[in-house]
């Protein structure tokens, strides 16, 4: 120990930053903020320094060029011994480092630190909300597998939407005409040097406001915000009631950050790494490709869209979002911070986060993609097929032929593009299946050009028979009249 | 010593030292930026003839996968120089080539001869025989490659990503 004190004060003798340090962690916060809620923070932070690692570590075998980066990660995989164990702790280190930083910022927003003095925190934490996510694309693209591939070629088509500078934005994105190895090695340099080295400079501003602010005072109702009074009720508040950062409120910082590790750690040797999934060669086109967790709410948004608007929200929404998330602390930078008074805050941010989850679980059952494998893997059910005429087999036959199962289910197997057909003659008459057959409508193409009038006739016949036992199929009003008409025999059917 | 009239000797120098510096900055950050737009510069050659084979391989009335090398192939790039495109032979010696990208977003779209549709995987965007827009959120039909039959050579004019703001 002696020897320990020794070396320790030979080399504040020459860094000379001892002082500095203990005062530091010693500094005073008021005593409520040494509390659970604010351990996100420095969550993120040690999620970051276990990316880097987990990155640098990565990259020892890793080769970022299009033509061996997928074999690369298969020798990791399968090679390398743990090689899979870093893979999936990057992985799922990437998972959390989102979701953290996304509850970091949602605590932060319910306690109001983002209004007066600490504007310039906030900013920076958009900053760096923006980077992790770039950190996130960029990093799946590393990846380099078909997912990988054709999300790239997402990318590049909504770059190239941009008006007048469409083409070159695309050029610029994909280094050159098409996916190929300049694109792989550019994304590499902004994942590994670019994005990091934003994200260390703005992690040091972010740290520093903190620290030379203090840390956020526990937001109580009717504790007004003002800038004239501010500063002066903070000191007030450290000096009667300020306890050191170290141990007070460092000890639960430790804690957590420990087990959000541990967490990692459990998700990469339970789910094991991400992939890679198919290889990258763009003649295999049977891709189905999916973005990670993180943006999969994107490519929900991207789905549902209406095509018209589609350009102007690709490229506006963005601008907006972004451009209120830096304005907010000058728009809301006074007034109260206590949550249960800001209810234009609360009403927000449930809207968000609600939108948030309902399009990303909605992008995991992906209702809007065809079950391209449908019309050939999924037969009829049976009770479907029982007690049917040679001409509704036959249609049954159409049915199943020319691939309506990839977008149209039967006893709750098929595609979900369009509504299930177990009961579609309650819905539709005779006359309105042909004609949605013929003419399609809404997200149905026409298939009057695909079908002889043998196989509408055999098609419509078996559609009509698809209706619960017990109920009637759905009978045009005026027909029965004007049957009865033409037989002259009211109140009988023919 | 201070002049009471201009800068002294040190200033002077100091301003010159920092003009001097800004100029081979200047200097510097031209061929760097020049480096950085270089896919800019080239993009005027980019397209290119290439072969998809004989016209016989594509018989009438039929839709098939075709794939090519494209133009700006380099040793480094692996597989992703293989590019795919839908030749559709429409008669009397006249073509269509789709390219694979869905005109949404880029997805790959899949034809099927049994409804003659294409349909995409990604957002649900399906296309007509002739590449015309069915369904879904494409805001246009498929991409189309100009065609010509050159030495009983079916040729393709290719070699970029198509989007809406590229030509394939």
């Amino acid at each position: 120990m002696r020897l320990l004190k020794i070396i320790a004060e030979w080399l504040d003798k020459r860094v000379k930053l001892g002082a500095d340090l203990r005062e530091t962690m010693e500094h005073p916060i008021p005593r409520r903020s040494a509390s659970w809620w604010y351990i996100f923070g420095s969550a993120a932070l040690v999620l970051f320094g276990l990316q880097v690692v987990t990155g640098i570590l990565l990259a020892l075998i890793y080769v970022p060029t299009a033509g061996q980066a997928w074999n690369s990660l298969q020798a990791l995989d399968h090679s390398v011994w743990l090689g899979w164990f870093l893979r999936a702790m990057h992985g799922w280190g990437a998972d959390f480092m989102v979701a953290v930083v996304l509850i970091h910022m949602t605590q932060v927003f319910l306690f109001g630190a983002h209004k007066y003095p600490r504007e310039l925190t906030w900013m920076a934490g958009v900053f760096l909300l923006l980077f992790t996510l770039g950190m996130a694309f960029t990093g799946q693209v590393l990846r380099f597998d078909q997912d990988a591939y054709w999300g790239l070629g997402i990318g590049a088509s909504i770059a190239g939407r941009v008006p007048g500078m469409g083409a070159a934005m695309v050029h610029l994105m994909l280094g050159g005409p098409i996916i190929a190895g300049a694109t792989l090695t550019r994304f590499f340099t902004l994942h590994v040097f670019v994005l990091p080295a934003l994200l260390g400079g703005f992690i040091g501003l972010h740290l520093l406001l903190v620290l030379k602010l203090g840390i956020n005072d526990w937001p109580m109702p009717g504790r007004l915000v003002r800038r004239d009074t501010y500063l002066r009720e903070y000191e007030e508040e450290i000096h009667r009631d300020g306890v050191p950062f170290v141990p007070y409120a460092i000890w639960k910082d430790m804690l957590f950050a420990a087990a959000i590790l541990i967490a990692v750690a459990g998700c990469a040797i339970v789910f094991g790494p991400f992939g890679p999934g198919g290889f990258p060669d763009p003649t295999i086109i049977q891709a189905s490709p999916r973005p990670d967790f993180f943006f999969l709410w994107l490519f929900a948004l991207l789905a549902l869209l209406p095509p018209q608007m589609e350009t102007v929200m690709l490229l506006a929404a963005p601008v907006v979002v972004i451009g209120a998330m830096l304005l907010l602390p000058f728009i809301a930078g006074e007034g109260e911070k206590n949550w249960r008074r800001r209810p234009v805050a609360v009403l927000s941010l449930l809207i968000i986060a609600v939108s948030l989850a309902a399009l990303t679980e909605m992008a995991q059952v992906a209702p809007w993609s065809p079950d391209m494998n449908a019309w050939s893997g999924d037969p009829i059910p049976h009770s479907e097929l029982e007690a049917r005429s040679p001409l509704e087999l036959q249609g049954a036959l159409v049915f199943q032929e020319k691939q309506c199962r990839n977008c149209h289910a039967l006893g709750q197997v098929g595609g979900q593009r369009g509504p299930a057909l177990d009961s579609v003659a309650t819905r539709l008459t005779q006359d309105q299946i042909i004609r949605q057959v013929l003419q399609g409508g809404g997200n149905m193409p026409a298939y009057g050009k695909n079908l002889s009038p043998a196989e509408v006739t055999a098609l419509v016949a078996y559609l009509e028979t698809l209706h619960p036992s017990a109920q009637a199929p759905a009978q045009d009003a005026s027909r029965k009249e004007a049957e009865d008409a033409a037989k002259d025999r009211p109140g009988q059917s023919p | 010593m201070k002049n009471e009239e201009g800068m002294s000797r040190r200033a002077l120098l100091t301003k010159l030292a920092i003009l001097f510096n800004a100029l081979v900055g200047v200097v510097l950050a031209i061929p760097v930026a020049g480096y950085l737009i270089s896919p800019l510069v080239k993009s005027r050659n980019y397209l290119k003839w290439v072969s998809l084979g004989s016209p016989e391989d594509f018989p009438e009335g039929q839709t098939r996968l075709a794939t090519f090398l494209n133009p700006t192939a380099d040793s480094w790039d692996g597989a992703t120089d293989k590019t795919a495109c839908w030749v559709r032979n429409i008669g009397s010696g006249k073509f269509q080539v789709f390219a694979v990208n869905c005109a949404h977003l880029g997805c790959p779209v899949r034809w099927f001869p049994q409804s003659g549709l294409f349909m995409c995987p990604c957002h649900g965007g399906v296309y007509y025989a002739d590449g015309s827009r069915a369904a879904g959120p494409p805001p246009r039909g498929l991409f189309e490659y100009p065609w010509e039959i050159q030495n009983g050579q079916l040729m393709i004019q290719a070699g970029q990503l198509p989007t809406l703001s590229t030509k394939a």
